[in-house]
């Protein structure tokens, strides 16, 4: 198990061991996260790496990663525990069968660990041997205020109340990474108990190396043509921007089509793993896909 | 309590009257609350302004939308001189065409002051309201003109008919079925929890299937409204809406969101956020840049397709487009836009205000395009009042109509 970083630039490099690339910005908060123990907010565009830093850091930290992916009318039951119904229905019966009487007796088996079936955020706040784990609560946006107002008491104390187990408590507070793509404005008073972070699409060089890492063997000349494209397609008034993963599925479409280069052909027949709006793509299609693979071949040469 | 203020015998009356002034600016204030104050006042004793002010704010008001209103009555009603001539200035804005321009009331100072001056000339006559005809259609500005909006402040009359007619309105939207559940004894799912805590408080008898049934949620609501030339007369009475909207107490609709559009998209919704109505309007005023400029609303719809609608959409939210469908720009970008929109939210509910004849028929390329894209059309015949845009909510949709016109 590693230990948390140190500094600015452990945390750059210990993330860099699984093949994260991040920029001083996004490590800076990072690791203040680990440092200061707060909960993480990181909002974006779909696509620029949110959900995949988690994975990372509980990669790199030797952690287990726990996630809990939010969704309309997620509840107590889903998000912390349930009571396993059948099994206690099926113990009920057995007891009646059995003639047993001793209803406090019943009770405290019946309410006991052994029917509790762990939801995310309990799993989270119980021991683990390899250290507090990483929880990622994904896509707080599609969740709704109440479960919000109740994640509030849950990040800031970090305990649960069971009703007939009591407090839950966790002994060393796990590592919280909390997303969001902004389908709707999470409240100010979660945002305010967490280190928040808009997380941009990355520079050209941050995203060649990304594209590096991901693909080692793309040549130099495609991958630079592929990131000095995408950056072109981002200044455009588009519906939806592509992110880092379009980027690397982009890249790996065109390995599979065994493309040298980018020509606007090539460009015009894989344009669906770019863009992902009919609207996008038909204002992008012909001369639009000429211009910018003209304007792309420009700019590289004038760099060179 | 009262002898304890016997030495000054007049203040007790004053804080009576006070505390009728307040009433009469709009704020609700009961017998029991003037008692405190009168008990706060004698804590505090009467020394200082400030505790005083705070004595009585403590005790008389109890909502934040009040506080405003009851910092101007209390200026005007234990008056500081030189606030008296600010306050002639103000209401008798004709005396003086030749001086420099008074300093810009604040907030609530209206509504004050007709508290205190029942009899006194208030700015009566309304605005003029333009009797539009068919030359409408070529009134448009063909250039962006940007300009801020200086609305005239609300009185309490005109506050508490608001209150009302929005209290009463329904949105023509059902509310949405949530995925949580409610206990429901005729619902049609079994609450297995309620079901294993009551069999254990029975020595694991179950006796009845405890059910739940889906709560249902009343939907957000997202206001796109026109400001552009056509449309500035009403363009007070609809801030004042979208106001009324945010901040009524009305279960039918849950968030509001707020947009203007001329010639470019601006979200209003921080401005309706101010609680007191002048704030709000001054706000808005100054927020959008393209008061009664020219229309396009296919751009706007556009611009409010790319940068909010993923954002302000996502819940099943219900649009209400309040705009007269005057379209300035190309017919075809309207025709996607307000597509998209369509299919994207939960209704698009469009409300007219221009059209005022019940025999229109839409011959405007504009009204045209939109008409089959919306799920619901309503006319609003008045627009001086809250309750006629209410009252146009409620009714019917006129879209079959409209269509069987086209």
């Amino acid at each position: 198990m590693a230990s948390l970083p140190a500094t600015i630039e452990d945390t750059v490099d210990l993330l860099a061991t699984q093949d994260y690339v991040l920029g001083r910005d996004l490590a800076t908060v990072v690791f203040l996260a680990l440092k200061l123990g707060k909960p993480l907010f990181l909002e974006g565009e779909a696509g620029v790496g949110k959900t995949q830093i988690a994975k990372a850091l509980a990669g790199a930290l030797g952690r287990d990663l726990i996630r809990l992916q939010c969704f309309e009318g997620l509840d107590a039951s889903s998000a912390i525990y349930e009571w396993n119904f059948s099994a206690q229905m099926i113990a009920i019966r057995t007891a009646e069968a059995a003639g047993q009487v001793d209803r406090s007796g019943l009770q405290s088996e019946l309410f006991s660990e052994d029917y509790l079936i762990r939801r995310p955020l309990l799993e989270a706040l119980s021991p683990h041997p390899e250290g507090p784990p990483v929880l990622l609560i994904d896509e707080i946006d599609r969740t709704d205020e109440p479960f919000e107002a109740f994640l509030l008491e849950a990040l800031s104390d970090f305990q649960i109340t069971i009703p007939e187990l009591g407090v839950i408590r966790a002994e060393t507070p796990p590592i919280v990474i909390l997303t969001s793509n902004r389908t709707r404005e999470v409240h100010d008073a979660l945002k305010r108990r967490c280190l928040y972070h808009w997380v941009e699409f990355p520079s050209v060089e941050r995203e060649l190396e990304i594209l590096r890492t991901h693909l080692p063997d793309v040549s130099e000349t495609l991958s630079q043509q592929v990131v000095a494209f995408v950056h072109q397609l981002r200044q455009e008034d588009v519906f939806k921007k592509p992110g880092v993963a379009e980027t690397i599925d982009w890249a790996k479409c065109l390995i599979a089509l065994d493309a040298v280069a980018l020509t606007p052909e090539v460009v015009a027949g894989t344009l669906g793993a770019l863009l992902k709006y009919q609207d996008d793509i038909a204002r992008m299609s012909g001369s639009e896909v000429t211009r910018l693979v003209t304007e792309m071949r420009a700019q590289l040469a004038l760099a060179s | 309590m009262a002898d304890a203020a016997r030495p000054d015998g007049k203040l007790v009356d004053n804080i009576v009257l006070f505390t009728h002034a307040l009433r009469k600016a709009g704020v609700r204030v009961g017998t029991a609350q003037v008692q405190n104050a009168l008990q706060a006042v004698i804590a505090t004793g009467f020394t200082r302004r400030a505790d005083f002010y705070h004595a009585l704010r403590a005790t008389l008001i109890c909502r934040q939308k009040h506080l405003e209103t009851f910092h101007q009555v209390f200026t005007l009603f234990w008056r500081d001189p030189e606030f008296l001539d600010r306050l002639l200035q103000t209401m008798l804005p004709l005396m003086q065409v030749a001086a420099p321009p008074p300093p810009k009331p604040d907030a609530a100072q209206r509504r004050a002051a007709q508290a205190l001056w029942d009899a006194a000339p208030a700015k009566s006559d309304p605005p003029m309201r333009e009797e539009l005809d068919m030359d409408m259609r070529f009134s448009w500005s063909e250039n962006e003109v940007l300009r801020a909006q200086d609305f005239e402040q609300m009185t309490a009359a005109e506050l508490v008919q608001a209150e009302q007619a929005i209290c009463q309105m329904t949105l023509p939207a059902p509310p949405v079925r949530s995925r949580r559940f409610v206990a429901r004894p005729t619902g049609s799912r079994p609450d297995l929890r309620r079901m294993m805590r009551r069999a254990v408080r029975r020595q694991g008898e179950i006796d009845r299937l405890a059910l739940k049934a889906p709560l249902p949620r009343p939907p957000d609501l997202v206001a796109i409204c026109d400001i552009s030339g056509s449309m500035t007369v009403y363009a007070r009475m609809m801030m004042h809406f979208l106001h009324a909207l945010t901040w009524s107490p009305n279960k039918n609709w849950g968030k509001v969101h707020g947009f203007t559009f001329g010639t470019r998209l601006t979200n209003i919704s921080r401005g309706l956020a101010q609680r007191d109505i002048d704030a709000a309007l001054e706000v808005l005023g100054r927020d959008a840049p393209d008061w009664q400029g020219g229309t396009r609303i296919g751009d706007a719809l556009r611009a409010f397709n790319r940068d909010w609608s993923r954002r302000v959409l996502g819940r099943g939210a219900v649009v209400l487009l309040i705009t007269d469908g005057l379209e300035r720009g190309d017919i075809n970008t309207l025709r996607a836009e307000a597509e998209r929109l369509s299919l994207s939210c939960r209704r698009l509910i469009w409300l007219n205000p221009l059209l005022r004849w019940d025999r229109f028929e839409p011959k405007a390329e504009g009204i045209r395009t939109l008409l089959p894209l919306v799920d619901s059309f309503h006319a609003c015949h008045s627009l001086d009042s809250l309750a006629g845009i209410a009252a146009a909510l409620q009714g019917g949709s006129e879209k079959q109509r409209l269509l069987a016109a086209c």
